[in-house]
């Protein structure tokens, strides 16, 4: 089955990172270029997945003020950018989308 | 009590205030890879195999999204590359251990664990059983990931169906993302990568996800490398 080939291969992935410098000291060097490049791991692909979400529906761009997920989205960036918390920014990224929901 | 007992027990209480943050993260998986329709078997395994938080929800959004398996993996490892740091970081401390508890401790190197041992060996007093230490930092994680991903399965069962859970994935994602934008090159990196994202979305694959995620890592790197140099000249 797909599923277990991606826990198996995306596990084996996972710890051979992990191992390969405890396993390797002394034979294997992290470069300069890529240990700068890795800091932007986290912003680029979550970005990239967060964009989606929030300004495509059905396939299509959807910008208007009804898109109540790209509302209930920028909530949550406010939220995450105040506080730094990321139950409170689920919750109120939640709570925006299930008011306007039910509102609108 | 003996040295390593002990040593075992100040690693675990060392990782408690760590384990507050993580526990609903692992609830909140359980419930999202239910919803994206895992099974519970599969849910936990991927907790206990991959044992990688952020990588877990981006594997569970694709999964959803029914992107191909081998896609899946690609991004799995592209988002834990930074294990390779970690893994180059705390090397020189493990190189006397057995081969065996390289091993263990390299399974346990999570973000957490990672954050926890490294300041032990370097701001703590490291001794002859400080892999110990590490031992119950990282098992303690270990135990609260299992434990808190099971009680989110558990609950994803009993959640009504008509919530719109799956937008608890974005939210995750903005609350990860956002702490990580401290400078430019990081909001740049962002932005671009974003832009990508929307112009690249009906590639097949998710191929549009990962031309994003490059340029965005490259236009990062840039961007720093420019300042950077700048500052020295």
């Amino acid at each position: 089955m797909n599923i277990w080939l991606i826990l198996l291969l995306g596990g084996a992935l996972t710890f051979g990172m992990r191992f390969s410098f405890i396993y390797l000291l002394g034979r294997l060097e992290v470069s300069e270029t890529l240990r700068r490049a890795l800091r932007f791991v986290p912003p680029a692909i979550l970005s990239a997945i967060v964009a989606p979400e929030l300004f495509v529906q059905q396939g299509k761009l959807f910008l208007s003020p009804f898109n109540f997920r790209l509302l209930a989205g920028g909530v949550a960036v406010l939220v995450a950018w105040k506080t730094r918390n990321t139950l409170l920014t689920i919750v109120c990224g939640m709570a925006a989308l299930l008011l306007l929901e039910f509102f609108f | 009590m003996s040295q390593a007992v002990r040593s075992f027990w100040t690693g675990v209480r060392a990782e408690i205030p760590l384990l507050i943050g993580v526990a609903p993260f692992g609830m909140i998986y359980g419930v999202l890879a239910l919803g994206a329709g895992l099974g519970p078997v599969p849910a936990q395994m991927m907790s206990s195999i991959i044992f990688a938080g952020s990588a877990q929800f981006i594997a569970t959004q694709l999964v959803r999204d029914a992107v191909p398996a081998l896609i899946v993996v690609l991004t799995i490892a592209v988002v834990n590359l930074r294990h390779l740091l970690y893994s180059a970081s705390i090397a020189p401390y493990v190189r006397s251990l057995p081969l065996r508890w390289k091993i263990l401790l390299a399974y346990l190197l999570t973000d957490e664990a990672y954050a926890t041992a490294i300041l032990h060996y370097e701001q703590g007093e490291p001794h002859a059983n400080s892999h110990w230490f590490f031992l119950g930092a990282g098992l303690a994680l270990w135990t609260i990931w299992q434990a808190s991903t099971a009680v989110g399965i558990l609950l994803g069962a009993t959640l009504p169906a008509s919530w719109p859970l799956d937008f608890a994935l974005p939210l995750t994602f903005i609350a990860i993302v956002i702490p990580t934008l401290k400078d430019r090159p990081a909001i740049a990196s962002a932005c671009l990568a974003s832009m990508v994202a929307l112009l690249a979305f009906a590639l097949p694959y998710k191929l549009g996800l990962m031309a994003a995620g490059l340029l965005g890592i490259l236009a990062g790197t840039a961007l720093e490398g420019q300042n950077s140099s700048k500052g020295a000249s």
